[in-house]
């Protein structure tokens, strides 16, 4: 299955893009999809999404899904 | 309902006025309380001088979001209408960054709606602040408590 992986604000400066895809043939979580792009540990407090939706880090992934991690909101 | 992400500066005023004189919801003599938060720029954070500031944004998510949480309000509140604008891209001091609006009724309603939609914007909507200061850039790593 492919993955569409997204990146925002500090972290899509750690990791020098805001996108990438990933594959993977076994079955995958949040947690193996950030294992995938990276071998650093994810910094505190960091926050996912799986299709626009905020997950946890065991939520199970599927094919064509868009999976985004960045940190804390600050708006308003 | 009106939910939009604003590129450019806007005057938050002139929006609530022209927003209730054209909405269908919002006849004349059908409202009650209207209840505004306006959120601007500050020149300063944790003893720093700020002089810009770049708001990041997911956009599809953030939309997603602010849909969301408007309608819950609309629902749980029994409001007549609501209007949320939020900026992105480079503001300065003084620049309005969040309109949130909600008409109804009586006031309790408005007003608590108008709380209660800020703060779930504040906590879940997906925006990121990058500060620009005299000795630098840094990103804003939580917003202040309510």
């Amino acid at each position: 299955m492919q993955i569409s992986v997204k990146f925002f604000a500090s972290l899509r400066e750690q990791m020098g893009t805001d996108e990438e895809m990933v594959e993977s043939t076994a079955p995958l979580s949040i947690a193996g999809v950030w294992q995938l792009v990276t071998d650093r540990a994810p910094p505190e407090n960091l926050l996912c999404s799986r299709n626009l939706k905020y997950v946890d880090w065991d939520e199970s992934v599927e094919d064509g899904d868009e999976v985004a991690f960045f940190p804390p909101v600050t708006g308003g | 309902m009106k939910i939009e992400i604003r590129p450019s500066p806007y005057d938050p005023w002139q929006e609530v006025a022209d927003f209730q004189a054209t909405a269908n919801k919002l006849s004349p003599g059908s409202y009650g309380a209207c209840a505004v938060f306006v959120g601007t720029m500050r020149d300063f954070n944790e003893g720093d001088e700020v002089c810009s500031m770049v708001l990041e944004h997911y956009p599809e998510m953030t939309v997603r979001q602010l849909e969301k949480l408007a309608h819950n309000a609309m629902v749980s509140h029994g409001l007549l209408d609501i209007l949320i604008l939020h900026r992105v891209g480079e503001i300065h001091p003084n620049d309005p960054i969040v309109l949130v609006a909600a008409w109804s009724a009586h006031r309790s309603e408005a007003f608590n709606a108008c709380r209660e939609m800020m703060e779930m914007l504040k906590s879940k909507a997906t925006f990121w602040k990058k500060e620009k200061l005299v000795s630098g850039e840094r990103w804003v790593g939580k917003n202040t408590p309510a």
